[in-house]
């Protein structure tokens, strides 16, 4: 998400940077290449509009264009429109004194809601509440039974009266529900609709003044395009939502409909969902994105991604392996994976300041390598990960087939594991940090 | 609006479509829809004629006019390449003094975006026994529902479909795919969740020749282009089918979602990468999003664009025709319709 957004600014003030002075052209030029990149992005024409016309006004007044640093004052300029757009630092949600809480989830149709209930319910569990969930979808075949089933996997209640009553009726006894049941939030899924769509519209406001939700949240696609601003304008009128659900973020959309949103109705995007696992879920933090979409990174999500995902037992583990050089092929394995929960190799990189999204890209990183690795190695029989040295060369065809690649790919994979392996040796005889965030922490 | 609905299908005799009658319904139309906003974008060109004042003003094809049409375009989510090189070639016509004036401007600027769509066969292909139509795209795009809808027209058309339940991930898709199937009133293949797709979908395929089913839907799992296990899941689906019958699948639809932004054009790439995308259905036509860019996709990738979804019902399915899409990008004043 966003990187690619990230990759047109920067190229637009590369075009700026080493120039001593700056001349209106200058600007003219890279407020085009700002105008297109977040045209690209998604980020609605006409906040694209205001958004350039402010940067400009502001970078050809006098201050700039004679300070003997134009160039820094450009991009600082630009972060700080860009950090405005999003809004500064993460909202959370609003707890009612007198639980339960009431979320309502509401949104166009297909852009993830029920999932979102879901990861929210099991978010919260995390947080130490005890969420339920109330099926008031009664229109798109088997929503029940897919919030039903996310609910038995969350480990959390669910409440539904089937398809046949009203959802207003259903959302208000689901509140009585969830007090009599001591649950302290309640979040009410409610139908898919069109935003133009009356009759629906006029149904969740009705659910809003009965129920009268603390927190009324709009799930938005990331992938959507020039038409969120129409979605959540009219979602703002009808009933005022609080905040927006970021949905799909895992995939590579450059998300400028969330900037959009933001800008015409000033409600923040609180939430990030990333995935089809029900883990996938966080507060969305807009400075920190606003930073990573101007290339400075963005530590801190990182080192939260590290210390969330990598398990500490296991990195121990590993460091006594390394010491007594017993590293093997399903360790390669296990490491591999516990890189891969983090993220996408390019995501993680995007995050690490000083490293613009475009200078990587001669990088190759390629996430795939790391499929037909796990694939070769998934093909090897448990003996042979352990003592690789017996994979001679029958084993090695019988385990490129099986692996769907070919002979050359096994031979390269074992040749960089024996590497890996010596590597390992001598790292493992010298000190090995214990926890790998040693290494931003101590910048030496 | 009654299509013919032969002309959808390749394979459906005219006489088998004629007497089906099957009505695209216009009963769920909303306010503002698409379905409206063609009416109401016909009122508006004859109102647009009688206000000839307007003309003039456009008569000067100046530097603002093709910025209005620029931001008509990216508005309807065109992208900035595709509206280039759309704006490029009006402009190459108007500085050859073959533009007249505005309103010849606007034909034209409605007919080269027309142009811009993949001109192959637009029909789906059920002319096989039997047809097998496998159906892909990124998560809530609205696959089921679609297949839903063309199961429904092919049943009016007096063809039997089987439905194959190949979404073994999503919580309650199977019971989603078996909720359609009952109201279209056809069959559904389907196992537990959490099974393997290409075991549902070979059964699928046993069970047609079995029970003489003609044509072969086969729902999947919604699923981010960017998940390479996912994509490779696909291929291997596709595998699956062609081992059964080295011709099939006949058809590979792809559906996008109107609202979708410029990721789109990434989203079609990578699935036509990984399975042979035939052709696209554009789903929620019925909302706002005009789907711009379908326009981007089709060219692209040199693939038709094939039907557009408009709501919830079995008979929100219409064909697609490009210069009726075009039309509805922008009005006469080349404002938003
Ligand atoms: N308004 C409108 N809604 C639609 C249309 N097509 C599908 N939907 C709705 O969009 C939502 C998602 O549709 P599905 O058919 O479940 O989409 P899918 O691609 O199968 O979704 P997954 O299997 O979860 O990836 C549902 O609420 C559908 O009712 C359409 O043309 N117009
Ligand atoms: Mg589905």
């Amino acid at each position: 998400m966003f990187d690619s957004l990230s990759d047109k600014l920067q190229a637009a003030f590369e075009g700026l940077r080493g120039q001593g002075k700056l001349t209106e052209k200058d600007v003219e030029r890279a407020a085009r290449e700002i105008r297109l990149a977040l045209l690209e992005a998604d980020v609605n024409y006409k906040v694209v509009k205001e958004f350039v016309d402010k940067v400009k006004t502001r970078a050809l007044g006098a201050e700039v264009l004679q300070s003997l640093t134009p160039a820094q004052q450009f991009v600082k300029i630009v972060n700080e429109e860009l950090t405005a757009l999003m809004g500064s630092a993460s909202t959370k949600l609003t707890f009612s004194p007198r639980p339960p809480t009431v979320i309502m989830v509401v949104g166009l149709q297909g852009s993830g809601k029920t999932t979102a209930c879901g990861k929210l319910a099991k978010f919260l569990l995390g947080e130490g509440k005890s969420p339920a969930l109330v099926a008031a979808d009664v229109y798109r075949p088997a929503a029940i039974d897919q919030l039903k089933t996310l609910g038995a996997q969350v480990g959390v209640p669910v409440y539904d009266e089937g398809t046949t009553s009203d959802p207003v009726d259903i959302a208000k006894r689901g509140v009585e529900w969830a007090r009599t049941k001591g649950r302290d939030v309640l979040i009410i899924d409610t139908a898919g609709r069109l935003h133009i769509d009356a009759k629906l519209m006029d149904e969740v406001a009705r659910m809003r003044s009965t129920v009268k939700p603390h927190n009324i949240l709009l799930v938005l696609d990331a992938m959507t395009g020039q038409d969120a601003v129409n979605v959540a304008l009219q979602f703002q009128e009808k009933v005022q939502f609080d905040g927006v659900i970021l949905t799909k973020m895992d995939g590579d959309a450059r998300g400028g409909a969330a900037l959009s949103v933001r800008a015409v109705t000033g409600k923040p995007i609180k939430f990030a969902s990333t995935g089809e696992k029900l883990d996938g879920f966080e507060y969305f933090h807009p400075d920190r994105v606003a930073s990573r979409i101007l290339g400075m990174g963005d530590v801190l999500t990182l080192i939260e991604k590290v210390e969330r995902t990598i398990d500490e037992k296991k990195a121990r583990e590993l460091e006594q392996k390394l010491r007594k050089s017993s590293f093997t092929l399903e360790d390669f394995l296990e490491q591999i994976q516990q890189v891969r929960r983090l993220g996408s190799l390019s995501s993680l990189l995007g995050m690490i300041p000083g490293l613009p999204a475009n200078k990587l890209k001669g990088l190759q990183v390629d996430d795939r390598a790391f499929d037909r690795i796990q694939a070769i190695i998934y093909s090897m029989t448990p003996e042979e990960r352990r003592h690789p040295d017996i994979i001679n060369g029958s084993r090695r065809r019988r385990i490129a087939a099986g692996s769907g690649s070919d002979l050359h790919a096994v031979n390269q994979l074992l040749n960089q594991f024996k590497q890996v392996q010596k590597m390992m040796k001598q790292l493992g005889s010298g000190r090995v940090p214990k926890n790998p965030l040693q290494m931003f922490r101590n910048p030496s | 609006m009654a299509h013919d609905w032969s002309q959808v299908f390749r394979g459906i005799s005219p006489e088998a479509a004629a007497s089906a009658r099957v009505e695209s319904q216009a009963a769920e139309e909303k306010p503002g829809g698409w379905l409206t906003q063609l009416r109401e974008g016909l009122a508006k060109s004859r109102r647009a004629l009688q206000q000839q004042f307007a003309s003039v003003l456009f008569d000067r094809f100046d530097e603002e006019l093709w910025e209005t049409i620029e931001e008509a375009l990216i508005y309807a989510d065109v992208g900035v390449e595709t509206t280039a090189s759309i704006v490029a070639k009006l402009e190459a016509e108007a500085d050859a003094g073959l533009i007249k004036d505005r309103s010849g401007l606007i034909t034209r600027l409605r007919e080269i975006t027309a142009a811009h769509f993949c001109q192959d066969d637009p029909r789906i292909d059920v002319d096989h026994q039997p047809a097998v139509i496998l159906m892909v795209g990124v998560n809530g795009t609205g696959k089921t529902t679609t297949i839903g809808k063309i199961a429904w027209h092919l049943k009016e058309l007096g063809r039997e479909p089987l439905l194959v339940a190949g979404d073994t991930f999503r919580a309650a898709a199977v019971e989603q795919l078996v909720e359609w199937g009952r109201r279209v009133g056809c069959e559904v293949v389907h196992q537990e969740r959490g099974g393997d797709p290409g075991a549902v979908v070979y059964d699928g395929l046993v069970a047609a020749e079995a029970r003489k089913a003609d044509v072969v839907i086969i729902d999947t799992a919604g699923r981010l282009h960017t998940q390479v296990n996912l994509m490779k899941e696909l291929e291997k689906v596709v595998r699956v089918i062609k081992k059964r019958m080295p011709d099939a699948p006949h058809e590979c639809l792809l559906t996008i979602d109107a609202t979708t932004g410029q990721n789109g054009l990434i989203q079609a790439r990578m699935f036509k990468e990984a399975v042979n995308i035939t052709g696209v259905v554009l789903t929620k036509m019925d909302g706002t999003a005009k789907g711009g860019i379908a326009l981007a996709v089709s060219h692209d990738l040199g693939v038709p664009i094939k039907l557009i979804g408009t709501g919830e019902k079995l008979q929100s399915l219409q064909p697609f025709d490009p210069l009726t899409f075009a039309s509805l990008l922008f009005d006469e004043t080349l404002g938003r319709v």
